[in-house]
């Protein structure tokens, strides 16, 4: 079925892509012979560094390995580096330069979904491509994006009804940083919840940043909630499983269950305060298979650090340089266009398992997992689907898998608003 | 209720103890310094290097912290301070590059990473301080279920406070230096040598926040931006209590923590910040110098 509406798709738009191209066309043939610039667009300096430095770094091995295989087309991809400096007004700065000094047919760049929002204006007016790697709040439906990490029912659809039935865990207390994704992972997870005969008795947020959580801790403590759904991000993280570990609550009595805690937060504030606690994600750096061992082992040589860990943003950097390299091969110019409508369906055996691009949301089919940390700030996986499943940014408002909102024609605001 | 008082007071302890510092440098030597947070930055980053490289823990870094970023603070107030004297905002510019210096030192692990020689423990990265077992979890006071980590910290800052006090108003030294508050030029026609005296008291100032910093890293991330946002904090406290006055520091964090901790318990915490900003606004349009201010002639 998908199929079908995948061909149908195709022709409807394929008829929009000769008209934007030129400039494209003139700018390839002016480059010089057998190499393909690209721009990648990570915060090297500033408080996001520590993170996107090593997205920044998946994406340049990416590069560097498929160079080393002889290249995208034959030809050699060339990395134009730019520095986003944590900050979304130097994001759209040199976004633009990328696409209108460099003229590179597609960017890959963006850790947080301010940086992306302040990018999908220079990317939308030029027609440009965007590869954003990073699990963010969906809601967003560009064709000028392809979004490789998971959007809230790939970490939640399996999250929540394995919180219910597995741990027999019914009362939520759901706690998060205090702007839009933990607010919509919020808004999905009470349907979830919900529907699978739970409830939950708190909502509560902190600022985004804040790192005292006495009062919150303590608050948790006293709700008669018998698990914690944590939406909390960045090094407020740290400071959260710190002080729930002080006051005195148990990870096997009460858990904390989280969407954004990955292998860097659990480094940061010592594995030993996150043992026993779970987190939903499509990538864990314990996943065993010899593929992804092998992606860990170069990973590091490619650091040169021997202790370097993986996370799930960090793998889908990787991968999407490669879902963008066989687009490249099918298509038959180097338009962002021609590479857009030439990656809807591509599939790759990523070191999580395989990915599809959605033809129709630009997203990714991603499979998820549940794990839960160890000593040694390790996950072990204990539960995770058989398959990849189906991104739907709008879950939120309704979604469905045989009612999309976001097809390849945009956005259909009419079911929106019902 | 015991609970939400007992954080209560533990907000508050941690508001004194990156203020004190600042009630030091900023009340009797008129120094707005923007580089204390990162002076407890410093601190924190003791606590990790002594931790990886030593082996000791962080009862161990307290005195380590003390002494390096006192050492660290008369270095800054011998280069920089001392030829600011007087001028408000200059020593506010001044220390605020002074701060970026530092954090970008760090950052950079002290220039080295450019010719990639790697220290663990600097850099860019998040660090994490291992916690003895004693101080984690709770204890039982009567009914009440107490977090060790914060009962460490009360304590400390309520010993750091006495030492300070008996400094300030038990010893020669701090004679000369309430002097000092009260009229330099004064004081300094009296024998005092400011200077000296000056230079002191910047180190002890910035000595105390080091040792917060080994108190903070126990419980939030150690990274190089992380003292930006506490040198806030601490200037709130040091401007409601008043300028120069030990006292009104010590009720004026007491009072923000208790507020912060009921609020937050009753609504929440993005709400018990707006109102403990809102109580700070209060109070110095009801009273501009604070809730202690010394009377001048």
């Amino acid at each position: 079925m998908s199929i079908d509406r995948r061909k149908f798709l195709k022709g409807g738009l394929l008829a929009t892509t000769g008209a934007i191209a030129s400039p494209y066309i003139i700018s390839t043939a002016a480059r010089a012979a057998g190499t393909i610039n690209v721009g990648v667009l990570f915060s090297l300096t500033g408080g996001l560094s520590i993170v996107e430095k090593s997205l920044h770094d998946a994406t340049l091995m990416a590069i560097s390995e498929i160079n080393a295989a002889g290249g995208a087309k034959g030809m050699k991809i060339n990395a134009i580096v730019e520095d986003g400096a944590s900050d979304p007004k130097t994001y759209n700065e040199k976004a633009s330069k990328l696409v209108l000094q460099d003229k590179v047919p597609t960017v890959f760049g963006s850790y947080t979904s301010a940086s992306r929002k302040a990018v999908l204006p220079v990317f939308e007016k030029r027609n440009n491509l965007y590869f954003y790697p990073t699990y963010y709040e969906g809601f967003e439906c560009s064709k000028n994006v392809v979004y490789t990490g998971a959007v809230p029912n790939q970490q939640l659809s399996n999250f929540i009804p394995w919180i219910i039935k597995t741990l027999g865990k019914k009362k939520f207390f759901i706690v998060g940083s205090n702007y839009i994704y933990p607010r919509e992972m919020a808004k999905v997870s009470k349907i979830l919840i919900e529907k699978s005969g739970g409830e939950w008795i708190a909502d509560e947020y902190l600022e985004l940043g804040h790192s005292e959580w006495g009062s919150m801790v303590n608050k948790i403590k006293t709700s008669g909630c018998d698990v914690v759904l944590s939406n909390v991000v960045g090094d407020s993280v740290v400071a959260f499983y710190r002080e729930y570990k002080n006051q005195g609550l148990t990870h096997d009595k009460l858990p904390i269950c989280a969407t954004v805690t990955s292998e860097i937060e659990i480094a940061a504030m010592g594995p030993e305060y996150a043992v026993g606690s779970y987190t939903s994600f499509p990538y864990f750096q314990a996943i065993d298979t010899e593929r992804n061992k092998a992606f860990v082992e170069r990973y590091r040589a490619f650091v040169k650090n021997p202790k370097a860990v993986t996370h799930h943003a960090l793998e889908s950097s990787y991968f999407q340089v490669f879902l963008w390299k066989q687009a490249v091969e099918k298509a038959n110019e180097l338009t962002p266009t021609a590479i857009r409508e030439a990656v809807k369906g591509q599939e790759f055996d990523a070191p999580n398992g395989h990915v599809k691009i959605d033809p129709d949301n630009l997203h990714t089919y991603l499979t998820p997992r549940i794990a839960q940390w160890l000593p040694d700030g390790q996950g072990k996986i204990i539960d995770a689907y058989k398959e990849p499943t189906i991104p739907l940014p709008y879950v939120a408002y309704g979604e469905t898998e045989k009612n999309l909102f976001c097809t390849g024609k945009g956005l259909e605001t009419a079911k929106l608003k019902t | 209720m015991l609970e939400v008082l007992f954080i209560g007071l533990s907000l508050g302890s941690i508001l004194l103890l990156v203020a004190l510092g600042l009630a030091i440098t900023y009340g009797a030597m008129g120094v707005i310094n923007m580089a204390h947070g990162e002076m407890v930055m410093i601190g924190a980053y003791v606590t990790v290097l002594t931790g990886l490289w030593l082996g000791l823990n962080i009862f161990f870094a307290i005195p380590i912290a003390f002494i390096v970023t006192a050492v660290l603070g008369l270095v800054i107030e011998r280069v920089v301070v001392r030829r600011l004297y007087g001028r408000l905002l200059d020593t506010l510019l001044a220390t605020w590059g002074i701060a970026i210096l530092i954090q970008q030192a760090v950052r950079l692990e002290l220039g080295l990473s450019f010719f990639g020689i790697h220290i663990a423990g600097l850099g860019p990265g998040l660090q994490n301080v291992s916690v003895p077992a004693v101080l984690q979890g709770t204890f039982m006071l009567g009914s009440a279920e107490i977090n060790r980590y914060r009962a460490f910290i009360i304590v400390v800052t309520a010993v750091l406070t006495a030492v300070t006090w008996l400094i300030m108003y038990r010893t020669p030294i701090g004679t000369q230096v309430r002097a000092i508050i009260r009229n330099p030029k004064m004081a300094a026609a009296c024998g005092i040598d400011v200077a000296r005296v000056n230079a002191l008291t910047f180190a002890f100032g910035s000595g105390l926040a080091g040792v917060a910093g080994v108190m903070m890293s126990g419980f939030k991330t150690v990274f190089p931006d992380m003292g930006t946002p506490m040198v806030v904090d601490g200037f709130m406290v040091v401007v409601m209590g008043g300028v120069g006055s030990l006292l009104g520091s010590v009720l004026s964090a007491g009072i923000l923590g208790e507020i912060n901790g009921l609020v937050a318990a009753g609504t929440n915490d993005i709400l018990a910040r707006a109102v403990v900003f809102g109580v700070v606004i209060m109070i110095i349009i009801l009273k501009p110098k604070g809730l202690f201010s010394l009377k001048g002639r």
